[in-house]
């Protein structure tokens, strides 16, 4: 056992460091590109005029607007947020669950006896390159598009949340349905019942609780969306801040920060509240 | 759950929705109006032909790579920041460092709430337009979002190496190395490439208010009504994304290939 | 060279999952001399990770003194204690390796104890003293594996690496907790003759729990029979009746409340 060697051995070297240091020396090499392509020159931010205008503006922030008037409007903003996600994830969801029972495999019947026959394939190709479509446009880009058709207003949000949100969803959906256990939903298909009836009876059941969880996170985040989407006329919280941010106004735009840090804190309760209650299920 | 509890949670919901609908005032007449649906189309046939001039495309590569550094950059400066802010985050397993989770959650919190537009939005007031304004409110935001999943990392993270040499004495600055990091390193890095991958998107779209990249040639250019270079731009978008997202996914296989 | 250990009326205790209390030690008197081998023996659950925790100050007594070279480490702050420990190093029973670490890097940690941090920092990046590594494997044939990852390795590779990282630290009591459990037994009794070997060579105080009657009874002249919590014995090998170890490892008294022991067992960090 032991090394039983004549004589020591020589003075060994780290075999990985090479490649460590060509590693390190290729990211510094394309960290100087970055830095280039991004303009990044933070000390102009410490130049005499633009210090005095940021420096007057973060002087703004404190203390916060709370006039009873501004925090009505607030209040009333996030009304409107909510509310846009809200729509926006029910439309999502008029989209999403024909997509995603069209694009799901556990549906298949050409699968129950083999490979998957073609026209099906190409016929759930087709949804799922239609729902990859539908999430990949930013929705930024969807608003910003759909203000210049329906005008300023919640109605491009919406619409926004509901194409970009139904591809997601859609898209999740149908691997969630893949992912359940098959068994119920096969031997429905298999014995000729419609694939209506395969899913209702055979998938739901199981899948139900994690389709819920998912489209509840899902509905978290559509918040976050509809604030985003604000910034480009759709209203509510996103709109006012970006007002606000335009007239300088640092009272009011601290007060948004914090209705912003309170809204995720509330969703995070909300979540864990939501996990530690699945759980006990 | 009894059954009518779950009816009365499902009326509830339908209830709420319906409110939220109501609330809105959405123009659902004006919306489907043959009229406006007409519209629509004639408005959506404009986006082709797509602009493939010469020139254009030169500078929507150019928007693209800027679009590209961006989110890069802004990726790599919030795992500086991160990795820095999530030390004192983390729930020490010794009870050590009480003093500054507090303060550290606390700005971690704030750096992910506000979403990254609103972060650009007042950062254009100290860095003017263009895309450091965009780099720095992405950093902004990402560090605050993987500050906290480094320290849950951190503090899930098996505690046996750690205790072994904490138990010979080591300083916290070498458990870190000898223990900690090589634990946690392999999913901190996933994380990353997770962010960067969301990073893309975001980074195409902040140029709308003004950060730069894709998004501030997309605004110009629907202003004008150019509805065939809108769409280049926005077919620029699509590829970006997709090569990004096919680059994370190859970088993270060849992470967890065994050895 | 060696420290001293002294346990006087050590008393753990832990609280299972239905609320009741239950004790893990109980009363246990140990006194081991500087450069002293014992070995511990007894069946499962009955506290022996728990006294070598105890012993390396990695959990802190509910009732009791611990003492090491006269003094008792809880009674110092949290630095001067940091230092003592110095002297100490517990090997437990999963090695506490981390698995995409490579073999090098984890035997080097073992020396970590009193390096500077500008030297731990650059031996993190580059080892320092690869043929320290090499050195420490080579008794153990792991020479070879040098530069793997941890996770290649066997579990008795693992358990091997770790105990490497004893010729490297600058410990003065070796706190060894089952480290033959994955080895065949030839390996075993090599490696604890090496162990045995080195610590006397070093003068250092050696503490093991195991398993292994008969290897315990050939390498250790004291044993200490530990059951429910207690200490059964504590004399020299060569004055054991087979009785006394009929009566450790009986299996009709021992069973479940063994078993509750041993899963309240694992110990939680006290502070540092």
């Amino acid at each position: 056992m032991s090394a039983g060697l004549a004589a020591a051995p020589p003075a060994r070297r780290d075999p990985a460091w090479s490649g460590r240091l060509a590693m390190a020396i290729a990211v510094a090499l394309v960290l100087w590109p970055l830095l280039v392509a991004t303009e990044f020159t933070p000390w102009t931010m410490l130049d005499a005029h633009s210090l005095r205008v940021t420096g007057r503006f973060l002087g703004e922030f404190y203390p916060p607007a709370l006039s009873a008037e501004f925090l009505e409007l607030v209040a009333h903003a996030t009304g409107r947020t909510i509310a846009i996600a809200t729509c926006g994830v029910a439309l999502a969801l008029v989209l999403a669950i024909p997509l995603s029972l069209v694009s799901t495999a556990a549906l298949s019947v050409s699968r129950l006896s083999g490979r998957m026959a073609p026209v099906p394939f190409a016929v759930r190709l087709c949804t799922r390159v239609l729902m990859v479509g539908l999430r990949t446009v930013p929705e930024l880009v969807w608003a910003l598009v759909l203000v210049r058709v329906v005008g300023l207003g919640p109605t491009s949000g919406v619409l926004a949340i509901a194409l970009t949100y139904g591809g997601l969803l859609g898209k999740v959906y149908g691997e969630i349905l893949e992912s359940a256990d098959a068994h119920a939903a096969r031997s429905l298909l298999v014995n000729g019942s419609g694939r209506l009836a395969a899913f209702l009876h055979g998938l739901l059941p199981n899948a139900s609780a994690e389709l819920c969880s998912y489209t509840l996170y899902r509905w978290e985040c559509a918040i976050r969306s509809s604030v985003i989407l604000g910034f480009v006329g759709a209203g509510g919280l996103g709109q006012m801040m970006d007002t606000s941010v335009k007239m300088l106004a640092g009272n009011e735009v601290a007060t948004l920060l914090l209705v912003f840090v309170g809204l995720v804190a509330l969703a995070d309760l909300a979540s864990a509240a939501a996990r530690r209650a699945l759980r006990e299920d | 759950m009894a059954s009518r509890w779950r009816l009365f949670l499902a009326a509830s919901l339908f209830l709420a929705v319906g409110l939220c609908f109501w609330s809105l005032d959405l123009q659902w007449a004006a919306l489907f109006a043959p009229e406006s649906l007409r519209a629509m189309g004639r408005f959506l046939a404009e986006f082709f032909p797509l602009e493939t001039g010469h020139a254009f495309l030169r500078k929507l590569a150019g928007a693209s790579l800027e679009t590209l550094a961006m989110s890069t950059l802004g990726t790599l400066l919030a795992t500086a920041v991160a990795a820095v802010l999530c030390l004192p985050a983390a729930r020490a397993a010794d009870g050590r460092g009480v003093l500054w989770r507090a303060p550290a959650r606390l700005l971690l919190n704030v750096l992910r709430s506000v979403p990254e537009i609103a972060w650009a939005s007042l950062l254009l007031v100290a860095a003017g337009l263009g895309p450091m304004a965009g780099t720095l409110a992405l950093a902004l935001h990402t560090a605050g979002v993987l500050g906290r999943l480094f320290a849950e990392a951190i503090e899930n993270a098996p505690p046996g190496p750690a205790l072994a040499l904490r138990v010979q004495g080591a300083t916290a600055p070498q458990v870190l190395l000898y223990a900690t990091v090589p634990l946690v390193a392999p999913q901190l890095l996933s994380y990353v490439l997770y962010r960067w991958e969301n990073n893309i998107r975001v980074a195409a779209v902040l140029g709308i208010v003004g950060a730069g990249g894709l998004g501030q040639m997309l605004a110009f250019h629907l202003a004008l009504f150019q509805m065939g270079r809108t769409g280049s731009v926005v077919a620029a978008m699509l590829v970006l994304v997709l090569l990004v997202d096919a680059l994370s996914h190859v970088a993270r296989r060849a992470m967890t290939r065994p050895g | 060279m060696g420290l001293a250990l002294e346990l006087a009326g050590i008393g753990v205790q832990r609280v299972t999952p239905t609320g009741k209390r239950r004790a893990v030690l109980g009363g246990v008197d140990l006194r081991v001399a500087p450069g002293e081998h014992v070995a511990i023996v007894g069946p499962s659950g009955a506290g022996k990770t728990s006294l070598l925790q105890i012993a390396a100050c990695a959990l802190r007594p509910d009732s009791g003194v611990v003492r090491l070279d006269g003094s008792d480490p809880w009674a110092c702050s949290a630095r001067a204690r940091r230092r003592l420990r110095h002297a100490l190093f517990l090997a437990p029973q999963t090695p506490p390796l981390p698995p995409r670490q490579r073999v090098v890097t984890a035997v080097l940690a073992g020396r970590l104890p009193g390096m500077g941090l500008w030297r731990s920092f650059v031996s993190w990046l580059y080892p320092g003293d690869i043929a320290g590594a090499a050195a420490a494997l080579a008794p153990f044939g792991l020479e070879g594996r040098l530069f793997d990852r941890v996770d290649r390795l066997s579990g008795g590779e693992r358990q091997r690496v770790a105990l490497a990282r004893l010729w490297l630290a600058p410990a003065r009591i070796w706190l060894l907790d089952e480290p033959l459990g994955a080895l065949d037994p030839a390996r075993a009794a090599e490696v604890i003759d090496m162990l045995c070997g080195q610590a006397r060579r070093r003068g250092v105080t050696l503490v093991m729990a195991m398993h292994q009657v008969e290897l315990a009874k050939a390498h250790f002249p004291r044993l200490v029979g530990l059951r429910g919590g207690t200490v059964a014995f504590d004399q020299a090998a060569g004055t054991l009746a087979p009785e006394q170890w009929r009566a450790l490892y009986d299996l009709r008294e021992g069973g479940p409340r063994d078993a509750a022991r041993t899963a309240a067992a694992s110990g939680a960090w006290a502070g540092a």
